[in-house]
């Protein structure tokens, strides 16, 4: 009797995806430009986040259409995603036969209090975090696959490597402080006590944890792996640079070979210019995506 | 050749490298990541794991791993392929694509089982493991057609899900993700038995 949906096929596609890239794209064309440069999935959306940052309003899921026609085009696993909140966006993109489903801050929230019962779908989902909390949260809601939320469309690394950051040393005081000390901890941060068990026993998140939010060069694949990422994913940082089928290539290597600096250094020259990076403290609270959601 | 616990390499150039690793040392292997051919000099077998098949593949191409593979196997080392690892080693690609490996008399299908939402866990019946196992399927290839020398160990819903040929071992499913490790040892034999 073949069981579908079950919580290890979910986290199980995400196992598969390790080591790898996973690029967004808004068209048929840039998803194959994706998949020729080896990336190990493709995030469909209308708009990648520097754009949305710069056009403003309300950002939702993308065009079916669009999805569908990046999903005949290319043979990797197609993801898209849903507002915060949105369980209609995300039944729609079930509906559509996506593989798996970002409920991303990226796009403007539809619920400022409640995230999407996850557990209630046969599609598997991502999540943003700045925190071991909010990982936790997110996982304890039904997500098999969780990443840093960084500051999405801007180029600048920085907040990807401050949550990743976070989370690693969260991660590590659960790992020596006392059972008796986890029921605060759980309290304190806001996550599922079961769940902050089990990182406390394994040391570990208990899904695969990707890196996002900023990242636009292959030194900076290569350093989120360093930090202990799973795996990556570029947003704006491929096809708002100036020679994206060079910059994507790179990028994949830099993130199998990330210890191997030489190698790093060799991927990285003639790839064109990355995209303009936007410094953080220069953008309004209001502006930030990352934090959206909680 | 006989060995107490055989080096056994695992492919690590994207996909379930960890999984099938523990799964090596829990089955009684020693195991290395491998990350560039002029490794697998140091190595008595090989996995090469699930990931995203055209992203292995084109990596593989890129540094060289092709000649080197199959150089491999034809000194005889063991190979084992699981769902991205068995269309790697397939000969025939049911899309009309390259193969890449082409060490195993095989048609491969990708994602013959559909997209993920087909994706699923069910118990399969392999007689040469004895009792059933949990057979894990994402994204799963299947074994179209296979020439008369391999051996087809196992089928489920009348589609072939795990072969043999001499020393190619290949399974569409994961048993990585589980901790069941009969089919790991079923290789570390093969190894020990090369």
């Amino acid at each position: 009797m073949a069981e579908e949906g079950t919580l290890r096929v979910k986290t199980g596609l995400a196992e598969m995806l390790k080591g790898g890239v996973i690029m967004d794209v808004t068209n048929a064309e840039q998803a194959k430009i994706a998949e020729d440069a080896g990336a190990v999935a493709v995030m469909a959306l209308e708009r990648v986040p520097s754009d949305i940052r710069a056009a403003g309003g309300v950002a939702r899921m993308a065009d079916p259409a669009i999805v569908e026609n990046i999903m005949k085009t290319v043979s990797i696993p197609v993801m898209a995603k849903a507002r915060i909140g949105h369980f209609a966006e995300a039944r729609v993109l079930e509906s559509l036969g996506v593989d798996y489903i970002d409920e991303s801050e990226v796009l403007t929230p539809a619920d400022e209090d409640n995230h999407i019962n996850k557990w209630d779908y046969k599609v598997p989902f991502v999540c943003g975090a700045r925190n071991l909390g909010e990982a936790l949260r997110r996982i304890g809601e039904g997500a098999a696959m969780i990443r840093t939320k960084g500051e999405a469309g801007t180029g600048n690394v920085v907040e990807a490597v401050r949550h990743m950051r976070t989370i690693t040393n969260e991660m590590k005081v659960l790992a020596v402080v006392g059972e008796e000390e986890l029921m605060t901890a759980a309290k304190n941060m806001g996550a599922p006590f079961e769940l902050v068990r089990a990182v406390a026993k394994t040391g570990k998140l208990p899904v695969v944890n990707f890196a996002a939010g900023g990242i636009a060069t292959p030194a900076d694949a290569a350093l989120m792996m360093m930090l202990g990422v799973d795996g990556v994913f570029v947003g704006s940082g491929i096809f708002k640079s100036t020679d994206p089928s060079s910059m994507a290539k790179a990028i994949v290597e830099a993130t199998t070979h990330f210890n191997d600096a030489a190698l790093v250094a060799k991927v990285s020259k003639g790839i064109g210019d990355p995209m303009r990076g936007l410094e953080i403290s220069e953008i309004d609270e209001k502006d930030l995506l990352q934090t959206r959601g909680w | 050749m006989s060995k107490e616990s055989p080096v056994i390499g695992v492919l690590a150039l994207q996909g379930a490298v960890r999984e099938h690793a523990a799964a090596l040392r829990a089955a009684g292997a020693e195991t290395e990541a491998i990350k560039w051919p002029d490794q697998l000099a140091g190595i008595a077998g090989l996995i090469i794991p699930g990931g995203e098949s055209t992203t292995i593949g084109k990596l593989m191409v890129k540094y060289g791993f092709i000649q080197a593979i199959r150089d491999l196997a034809a000194s005889g080392r063991p190979v084992y392929g699981s769902c991205a690892g068995l269309i790697a080693v397939a000969k025939r690609i049911t899309e009309g694509t390259d193969p890449w490996l082409s060490l195993m008399d095989i048609e491969a299908t990708r994602n013959a089982f559909g997209r993920q939402q087909e994706s699923f866990e069910a118990e399969i019946a392999i007689p040469v493991l004895g009792a059933p196992f949990t057979g894990v399927f994402i994204r799963a290839p299947w074994i179209e057609t296979a020439g008369s020398g391999v051996d087809i160990l196992a089928e489920y819903d009348g589609r072939k899900i795990m072969a043999r040929e001499n020393n190619i071992l290949v399974t569409a499913f994961h048993p990585e993700l589980t901790t069941d490790t009969r089919v790991h040892e079923y290789f570390i034999d093969m190894v020990r038995e090369a």
